[in-house]
């Protein structure tokens, strides 16, 4: 890979779930989290509730100080090598919320002008740029720039969330369920505008969700994390196709099935996830994984190589390793 | 893209679509209530205002032979107080004081308090503890005692009594404060402002006040009655405003002694504290209800 | 399999012209005309977008809509009942006794203060008058049915103390307490996470082939509709718009707004390639066009399409779609078979 783009380092982020001294509670919402973006790829992250995704997101965006861990824009640490405000206009988030994340008293065209004011671009050159962006993502300035968000459907408030993001020309863009709150038939224009700009744009895009298939149509490669930590991390195409690790399967087996011959016969866990605040020893999956085995309930597995940028972390790739 | 002349014209041309306010106002007037109490509490305003045109006599001239004269006597349409002045020209000229009294500490109050409690709530962490915890201090005492305490303390007079109602009044508004921010602060567009690499400063002016100031503001009004009353009270108890001048709780004060004599009389600046109140609460109400745009 | 069946005097469910309005200017169309039947122990899976009608149209069905503000016109018949002439004891018995609901969020039919076990018995008690001791013990056998592990310590939890997951169980077994003949289930798995929801799914299935219950299962997610449904209808701006066989409807949608929603969930798709969006956005239902009502958004909309009534295409009384398009398209296969 050249030089990533954007990097994550060990990130870690733990949050105080109440009590004092030894009764205080830790909720370990991101343990040791650390990926690399090549420019101009996709990156999925997928996972259930409590795996983390949403607080990666905000460590990435730096919304969220990690307790330990750096990131990296283009090599640079963001904060003592690269200035925090010269890094906020370089990544952007578009948020899952469409209503919560504008400005219930700002007209669409001030909520897409404000990001460049604050950058120093005069008020009309801001508001130009942001009629045009408004044009691009499908909404005609001269109809919608001047309504407030609660006269937009939820399709349309998101791609005015686009607009906001794209006004600051960046280089990466993190989408936390950005499509998950829209119907199906809207989530698909959405998708195709992201797919346009995309490549229009040259964008480097964190896509973060827990449909599998949005997942598996947009993104290069694809993260699965469970309980704070990755399990696996590859391309999507050897991701989905060989999954090697069992929660990674068990996701995959958990899709229903669109085929009403194939109908899903068995769920392939049992249980609801656990709770982050304590999480189990060694591997985190162990608890819910048909296949553990000895080391599973006290190791921590190392991360395995299990083919070409594809990185598993579980202990039955040790065995298979042996074997191959 | 189209050259930048077309674009301005364009900008021209961005129809504005109706406006937060103008929607609230419409929605307003839809209330019935709210719009009565609106057209009352501007009358009393007016009323305040205009009192040395509109009140008949001189509230200050009193006429031994016409004391306690009952509603109706001629010339005096409701009545004379013990000292034999005009109830009409008094109770027309105790709107000023009793609506200064009203408005004045919870303006000043609603500036300091939302400062206060904007501050707090938009910083968090121990900034938020200490300063909320310090105005919990006060506000445990109960309203009543501490404007009592504090104008005890300092003396009669206007500017005193004026001076211990804003004392009152800025822990419940800092409070109140403090929490539609703690929420506002919590919401994504904070977040999304946060990620362009605004300063603190530029999304509280941009992004936090206008969120806030409404729901505080509303607060506030319902506090002008509350205001009023203590005010009323702290005359009523010889602290606040001081006799000859006209002021409803210091005449309820007053007339308390001729109450058996002539009750309705003595009722009189009671019914105009009630009217103010209950006018600025509904009006308050009011605006609460038409400023939801959700619904 | 129940396809086929004519004799509508056999059938759980018979809704014929049902419409709701609701009170407003101007007046909200929520459900237009829509006609379906269910058999006994069928499963019909009812499709929609939000704003579609389909948890309004669930909810006549239970009687839950306000009363004031809700005008419903139509037939509905439950087991042979006309429900919505039903008042007071008749109401009631037939809320919770013939006809059960189960929601997205359990904690709407779950009560915080009261444990799982009292909710059960609480219920068996108000419909079938059996005592303390029998309905406790049918608690138990509830959760026992709906696999909550250690059931009988659960019958003592109260509702927070359970995850995600058990509390949709839980709110299963209080549902189906009663042993009700239909079992409404309004996106009952749509917050649960993925693993979690083939689970509920997987039980529910065979819940309802044990019980033999009917069923109707409203969900945005066809995935979803597809395990657990033998029929689906397709529901759009009020109104059923195309229905049939979970496989016809899969696998031969006549619809275009069937065939938009297909794409939109990725069937068959090539990762990475524009998708064969639906432009637009659902009609207000306060400013329904006339004609059909995808019409503004349909791309082989023509002219014939916004005249009202629009021509039934159909094969089959439960296999049908209101489309010109599916008429016309229909007949020219015809021909061609003919023609071979």
């Amino acid at each position: 890979m050249s030089t990533p783009i954007l990097s994550a380092h060990s990130l870690v982020k733990h949050f105080n779930a109440g009590g004092f001294g030894a009764a205080r509670k830790v909720v370990r919402a991101v343990d040791d989290v650390s990926f690399e973006l090549a420019p101009g790829e996709t990156l999925g992250v997928v996972g259930e509730s409590g795996c983390g995704k949403s607080t990666t997101a905000r460590l990435l965006v730096q919304l969220l100080k990690p307790d330990s861990g750096s990131v990296r824009y283009e090599g640079k640490v963001v904060g003592p090598e690269l200035p925090l405000k010269a890094f906020r206009s370089k990544v952007q988030m578009v948020f899952q919320d469409s209503f919560a994340s504008l400005n219930p008293r700002m007209t669409m065209i001030d909520a897409v002008a404000f990001g460049p004011t604050v950058h120093g671009v005069s008020q009309s050159d801001a508001i130009r740029k942001a009629q045009d962006l408004l044009d691009r993502v499908g909404l005609d300035p001269a109809r919608f720039g001047g309504r407030y968000a609660h006269e937009l459907s939820g399709g349309q408030r998101q791609r005015v969330n686009i607009a906001r993001a794209l006004a600051f020309d960046p280089q990466v863009i993190v989408l936390d369920e950005a499509v998950s709150a829209l119907d199906k038939s809207v989530e698909a224009q959405v998708l195709n505008l992201l797919m346009d700009l995309r490549r229009e744009r040259g964008l480097t895009y964190v896509f973060i969700s827990h449909d599998l298939n949005v997942v598996r149509h947009i993104s290069d490669r694809v993260m699965v994390m469970y309980l704070g930590e990755v399990a696996e991390i590859g391309p999507a195409e050897s991701l989905y196709g060989a999954p090697c690790h069992p929660y990674t399967e068990a996701l995959l087996a958990a899709m229903p099935s669109l085929d009403p011959d194939q109908r899903t016969m068995e769920a392939p866990l049992a249980g609801d996830p656990p709770n982050p605040i304590d999480p189990p020893s060694g591997c985190r999956f162990h608890t819910r994984c048909a296949r553990a085995f000895g080391p599973c309930s006290t190791q921590i597995p190392p991360s395995y190589t299990v083919g070409r940028s594809h990185v598993a972390a579980c202990h039955l790739n040790s065995v298979k390793e042996h074997v191959a | 893209m189209p050259d930048t002349a077309a674009n301005i014209t364009e900008l021209a041309k961005i129809e504005r679509s109706h406006g937060y306010w103008r929607s609230v106002w419409t929605r307003f007037l839809r209330d019935k209530v709210a719009v009565c109490a609106g057209l009352v509490a501007a009358g009393l305003v007016l009323m305040a205002i205009f009192a040395p045109w509109i009140a008949p006599a001189d509230p200050l001239d009193g006429s031994m032979i016409k004391r306690l004269s009952p509603i109706g006597t001629e010339g005096y349409p409701l009545g004379a107080d013990e000292l034999g002045r005009d109830m009409l020209s008094r109770l027309i000229y105790g709107a000023r004081l009793s609506l200064f009294m009203g408005v004045v500490p919870v303006l000043i109050a609603f500036a300091i308090g939302s400062a206060i409690g904007i501050a707090a709530g938009y910083l968090g962490g121990w900034v938020n503890t200490i300063t909320m915890r310090t105005l919990d201090v006060l506000y445990a005492f109960p309203s009543v005692l501490l404007a009592i305490a504090i104008s005890g303390a300092l003396g009669a007079g206007i500017l005193n009594g004026l001076l211990s109602l804003t004392v009152v009044f800025i822990p419940p508004i800092a409070r109140v404060a403090e929490s539609v921010t703690t929420s506002v602060r919590k919401l994504e567009y904070i977040e999304a402002a946060q990620a362009s690499g605004a300063s603190s400063f530029q999304i509280v002016r941009q992004h936090v006040l206008g969120n806030v100031l409404g729901p505080i503001f509303v607060y506030a009004t319902s506090l002008i009655s509350v205001s009023m009353i203590l005010a009323a009270g702290l005359s009523f108890l010889g602290l606040g405003v001081s006799p000859p001048n006209a002021e409803w709780g210091l005449m309820l004060n007053t007339l308390r002694n001729a109450i058996y004599v002539q009750p309705w009389l003595a009722a009189l600046p009671g019914v105009m504290i009630f009217l103010t109140s209950i006018s600025f609460n509904m009006l308050s109400d009011g605006l609460r209800s038409a400023m939801d745009v959700k619904q | 399999m129940t396809s086929g069946f004519s004799q509508s005097d056999m059938s759980l469910i018979r809704v014929r012209d049902l419409s709701v309005r609701f009170a407003g200017t101007p007046p909200v169309h929520a459900v237009n005309s829509v006609s379906f039947d269910l058999a006994p122990g069928e499963v019909l899976g009812i499709l929609g977008e939000s704003g579609s009608g389909k948890s309004v149209t669930l909810k006549t069905l239970l009687r839950l809509l306000p009363e004031r503000k809700a005008t419903i016109t139509g037939t509905v018949e439950i087991d042979g009942q006309d429900v919505l002439s039903l008042t007071g004891r008749g109401l009631a018995d037939h809320r919770g006794g013939i006809v059960s609901m189960i929601f997205q969020d359990p904690s709407l039919a779950l009560d915080p203060v009261y444990t799982i076990g009292q909710q059960i018995a609480e219920s068996v008690i108000r419909h079938e008058g059996a005592s303390k001791q029998d309905a406790m013990a049918r608690a138990l056998e509830m959760l026992e049915l709906v696999r909550i592990p250690s059931a009988k310590q659960r019958l003592e939890n109260y509702p927070h103390e359970m995850s995600g997951g058990m509390r949709q169980r839980a709110m299963i077994a209080l549902a189906l307490a009663c042993r009700p003949k239909l079992l409404l289930a309004d996106e009952p798995t749509t917050a649960l996470d993925a693993t979690v929801q083939i689970q509920i799914l997987l039980l529910l299935r065979e819940l309802q082939q044990e019980m033999g219950m009917g069923v109707i299962f409203v969900t945005h997610d066809i995935g979803v509709a597809v395990e657990v449904s033998d029929r689906l209808a397709v529901m759009y701006a009020g109104s059923f718009v195309e229905t049939g066989s979970v496989k016809d409807v899969i696998r031969d949608a006549r619809h275009p707004y069937s065939k938009g929603l297909l794409a939109a969930n990725l069937v068959g798709a090539v990762p990475g390639t524009r998708l064969d969006a639906v432009p637009g956005a659902p009609p207000p239902l306060n400013a329904l066009p006339e004609g059909c009502a995808f019409a503004p958004r349909c791309a082989v909309a023509e002219d014939l399409c916004l005249v009202s009534p629009v021509p039934l295409w159909s094969d089959g009384e439960n296999r049908w779609a209101r489309c010109v398009h599916a008429k016309r398209e229909a007949a020219r296969k015809d021909r061609m078979g003919a023609g071979n």
